[in-house]
């Protein structure tokens, strides 16, 4: 049977479209849902896609953090099903609690376009796995810099929470070149490059397929 | 009635774009100035309610500040 993932799309997304074809890519359902739907139907997985939900406004993923949607969203990612947040996606997870830290101004000021090397490392998740390849993938930012109080920042690197590391420093600056994290059970993982912009050699490249395989095999 | 909501960067928190208008600052000759540190304000208004204080705290922890990164202060004028 074909696994199903919901793909949200909140106003001002951008990337659904490219996360949906890199999920029926990878031979399973992309479902897409809107944000002011209730329910997220019957899923197996749910992404956050890249963009500029509500403009940004007030602090990027904020107000997207309470579209309707989001509470199905959080009751799906308490009972542990997997859920990805790239980019934006990342912003409103952390917006929402379910994954540690925030994302700060980029410390240069700039907003990032180019490709990053990460280091896949931490625990297993459905998305990643520890000792994987390093991958090559693109960056498109401006709040990209992870942060996170001393206390937390232990607590996630103690736990093994931190799944992506920019290799040869981070761009943006985020603490400890951190650019993924999941939250302590493993189920919810954010990361602010795009892996599903690189699905296709046609486009610049094949190293996002990871992430996808990865959560094809689980979902199995 | 109407109130007033500071919003600002804990201690510690990185705010590059506070640093560059330390920069603009110096250029224009204020050599004084050392620190900036950015944050953002907000005019409320709401229906009088004898709640209303520990409703506007409500609104911060769930909206208008993120306590990871910020501190609030309200004001009820």
């Amino acid at each position: 049977m074909n696994r199903r993932v919901a793909v949200v799309t909140f106003p001002g997304s951008n990337c659904d479209a490219d996360a949906r074809h890199a999920v029926a890519l990878h031979g399973m359902e992309a479902v897409p849902v809107w944000h002011k739907d209730t329910s997220l139907g019957n899923v197996d997985a749910v992404i956050l896609p890249g963009g500029f939900s509500y403009g940004d406004y007030l602090r990027c993923g904020a107000i997207a953090r309470f579209s309707p949607v989001m509470q199905d969203v959080v009751r799906f990612a308490e009972a542990g099903g997997p859920v990805l947040g790239i980019c934006n996606g990342f912003q409103v997870l952390c917006e929402a609690g379910l994954v540690p830290g925030v994302l700060l101004r980029n410390s240069k000021l700039k907003f990032l376009c180019q490709d990053v090397t990460l280091h896949m490392e931490g625990r297993d998740t459905p998305f990643t796995r520890n000792g994987g390849v390093d991958i090559r993938i693109p960056i498109a930012h401006m709040e990209g810099h992870w942060y996170a109080d001393d206390d937390t920042l232990a607590r996630v690197e103690g736990e093994g929470q931190v799944v992506f590391r920019y290799v040869g420093g981070a761009p943006n600056g985020a603490t400890r070149d951190i650019a993924g994290v999941c939250n302590a059970r493993g189920n919810v993982v954010g990361l602010m490059p795009h892996p599903e912009r690189y699905v296709e050699a046609s486009v610049g490249g094949i190293d996002g397929k990871v992430v996808f395989e990865r959560l094809a095999e689980v979902l199995s | 009635m109407r109130a007033k909501v500071y919003v600002t960067l804990k201690p510690g928190v990185h705010d590059p774009a506070g640093k560059a208008v330390v920069g603009g600052l110096n250029h224009l000759g204020f050599d004084e100035v050392k620190g900036v540190r950015i944050g953002k304000f907000f005019e409320i208004e709401l229906d009088e309610g004898p709640d209303a204080e520990a409703r506007l705290k409500a609104m911060c922890e769930k909206l208008l500040a993120n306590t990871v990164i910020e501190r609030y202060r309200v004001e009820i004028a």
